[in-house]
């Protein structure tokens, strides 16, 4: 296979996603900077500067706007994409939530970042736990490689027919954005072939087929119309299996909803989004070797949420540990919640830790503690890494 | 030069603004989206921000609309129509439309999304240059909502959220300028117009569609509810704004200030408070003051336009105004 010619080229998380843009060549990418996503966005704008990508950027004078534009962009039938993190997504919030009603399949690549305040420009999932609900879709990634793959996936998935949603694909600030690792990219027409076109259903711009979009709905409607975006995201579960295994047979990795990581025969698992998988995964095969049964479940899509899938990775583990890098002050960490619900009625143990706010960092020697702590019954979030009194991780 | 026959032919028998939208009596939304539309000879494509002209003519799963529209939400959109005029030229230049004719872009917004939440994104959209009208129906309220203050409610008025009452005569700010915010932006085309002057309004809704590049109408509309006039007096109260010179219709012209049209005979602006109820405790005694001062700085305004314009005409008469 010309998978194993291909030669790997450093590139950081951020430079990885802007080459996925140049390959894809999108029509309209509507962008506004920001820290950690600046990457991305000046990195396609040298190949749109030199000719390498023929699609328009517009230099918008927010985030809100930059959402807004995209909506506009795509509904008229262009394939659009946008880039952003923390503050930034938090703007586009509102428009985020309207893009997934109105059924526009934009890609958003998001450099994950602590939302304020105190301001933090470093990694935490906070930013995209804020439209959790919004019915986006959200791909969590490990590493640039996969941050490079899952971007390539990313059009398919929105502009799928039963699908018809924006794409996040989050990878972790810094930590992927700025960090350099080898990276195995596509040729430019394998990338354009596997997107393909972007055929929008009903063009704003097609004067014979007139339509209209955006309007009022009373509660004779509104429900009916949030049930299809529910059935939607539904489809996209099954749409985002679909083509990872076409992109397996590009390129001999796959990536589904989830990653499961020496869970056979495991009594302890621990679950996780994002870059942190990969130092479970070293701390997984010490204790493995020293004879534990850790394994570990990687999410990488949260929304939609394999439940299912989840379920039977974890079924005959005793004890479950999710780390989660956002917090639900009063209530359960986000991808501790949905782990919950997968799981019950099992006979699981469960529990919650909280970790690296604000990009601190997760060390494979608190992750050891926590494979060992798991086992002890506290129905509080854990608080890991914490200087202060309820440091206990 | 638009006529009443012309728009009407244009139209063919299809407005693009069907009747049977829920717009009320007397509203003055309606007279301007028609005219505009109507003296724009493409085919134009309508982005509008949430206000009363989307929820009156859009309840789903019926439309007034005969051209292309789209809404996405209250304060961005000129940023949406950034976003769809963006695609239509990447497009067109990849042979990727459905249909090759030429679009005009038109964004229709209340003075709340212009002047207020809308302000940000608009500005943004004519500093990039995006090549879309932007017409602004300004009644001067958050009418949709119930009547609450803008920053477009002239000084003294009544609204829900600056009542007058017995410590209080109504809004205490005066409005903004939002033509000569536009025009600071120094786009090809941006002027002032008034629903009642339907002419005046499609010649410039015609220049504007022109231009090459964004363009700005600020269009005074009534609002039967929200002025608290009769519905049937809609077009005399928001002429009445235009004889007191209140409002001036005039046009900057590649930064060139024009005046349109100069009253015969201006009547005093009490003409147009008058018939107001939200201006009726204005002719309380003790608010005489208030009322004068009204007046006096209606005249500064005035008279610092026609200073401007004077010293523009020169200019004017070198270079003849683009038409269409």
């Amino acid at each position: 296979m010309a998978t194993e010619l291909r030669r790997p080229r450093v590139l950081t998380g951020g430079e990885a996603v802007a080459h996925a843009m140049r390959q894809i060549d999108p029509d309209v990418v509507p962008v506004y900077p920001i820290t950690p996503q600046t990457p991305m966005i000046e990195g396609f704008a040298r190949f749109v500067a030199e000719g390498k990508a023929g699609g328009e950027i517009v230099n918008v004078e927010s985030e809100h706007s930059a959402m807004s534009a995209a909506v506009g962009a795509a509904l008229a039938g262009a394939r659009t994409m946008t880039a952003s993190s923390s503050q930034g997504l938090a703007l586009m919030a509102e428009v985020v939530y309207i893009a997934a009603s109105m059924r526009a399949p934009i890609v958003i690549a998001l450099g994950n970042r602590a939302l304020s305040a105190p301001i933090n420009i470093h990694c935490d999932h906070s930013d995209s736990m804020l439209v959790r609900d919004s019915g986006a879709v959200q791909l969590f990634v490990e590493n640039a490689q996969e941050a490079y793959d899952v971007m390539v996936m990313a059009p398919r998935i929105a502009e799928h027919p039963d699908v018809l949603l924006p794409v996040l694909v989050c990878q972790d600030g810094f930590t992927i954005t700025h960090s350099a690792e080898p990276v195995v990219l596509l040729e430019d027409e394998e990338v354009r072939s596997f997107v393909g076109e972007y055929r929008v259903p009903y063009s704003l711009l097609d004067l014979d087929r007139v339509t209209t979009q955006g309007p009022f709905a009373m509660p004779d409607y509104y429900y009916e119309l949030k049930y299809q975006q529910a059935a939607a995201m539904t489809a996209a579960l099954r749409v985002l299996e679909q083509v990872s295994d076409e992109l397996a047979v590009l390129t001999g990795r796959r990536y589904g909803a989830l990653e499961p990581y020496r869970l056979d025969g495991a009594e302890r698992a621990i679950v996780c989004l994002g870059s942190t998988a990969g130092t479970v995964k070293d701390v997984v095969d010490e204790l493995r070797a020293e004879g534990e049964r850790v394994g570990l479940l990687r999410i990488c899509a949260f929304r939609p949420f394999p439940f299912e899938r989840a379920r039977a990775a974890l079924r005959g583990v005793e004890a479950v540990a999710v780390l989660d890098r956002s917090d639900s002050p009063g209530g359960w960490p986000p991808l501790a919640a949905e782990v919950a619900t997968a799981l019950y009625g099992l006979p699981v143990q469960l529990r919650s830790y909280v970790y690296g706010l604000g990009g601190r960092d997760l060390h494979a020697r608190e992750i050891r503690e926590v494979a060992r702590d798991v086992t002890r019954l506290d129905r509080e979030p854990t608080y890991v890494g914490l200087r202060g009194p309820r440091c206990r991780g | 030069m638009p006529r009443l026959k012309t728009l009407v032919r244009r139209e063919g028998g299809v407005p693009p603004l069907r009747g049977g939208h829920s717009l009320c009596q007397g509203c003055g939304i309606p007279m301007v989206v028609r005219t505009v539309l109507g003296s724009i000879e493409t085919p134009a494509v309508v982005v509008s921000a949430t206000g009363c002209l989307e929820v009156a003519t859009t309840r789903y799963p019926t439309t007034a609309w005969t051209v292309p529209w789209l809404h996405v939400a209250f304060e961005n959109a000129a940023a949406v129509a950034s976003g769809v005029e963006t695609a239509y030229r990447v497009l067109r230049r990849r042979g990727a439309l459905p249909q090759a004719d030429p679009i005009t872009f038109v964004v229709f917004a209340g003075d709340g999304g212009t002047y207020d939440i809308g302000l940000q994104a608009l500005s943004g959209a004519l500093e990039r240059g995006h090549r879309f009208l932007f017409v602004c129906y300004d009644n001067q309220a958050y009418m949709n909502t119930g009547v609450q203050r803008s920053g477009a409610t002239p000084r003294a008025a009544s609204t829900t959220t600056s009542p007058a009452g017995l410590e209080s005569f109504g809004k205490v700010q005066e409005r903004k300028d939002m033509t000569a915010i536009a025009a600071a932006h120094r786009i090809p085309y941006v002027a002032q117009a008034a629903a009642s002057h339907w002419q005046d309004l499609g010649e410039k809704a015609a220049r504007a569609a022109a231009a090459d590049g964004p363009s700005f109408l600020n269009v005074l509309t009534d609002c039967p509810l929200g002025w608290g006039h009769e519905p049937r007096i809609s077009a005399w109260i928001v002429n009445a704004a235009v004889e007191s010179c209140l409002w001036p219709l005039y046009e900057v012209v590649e930064g060139r200030y024009r005046l349109t049209y100069r009253p015969k005979k201006v009547v005093p602006v009490e003409e147009w408070l008058r018939p107001q109820a939200r201006f009726r405790h204005l002719f309380r005694p003790e608010a005489r003051e208030l009322l004068d001062a009204i007046q006096r700085r209606l005249e500064e305004d005035w008279a610092a336009l026609l200073a401007r314009c004077e010293a523009d005409a020169a200019s004017f008469d070198a270079r003849p105004t683009q038409r269409s």
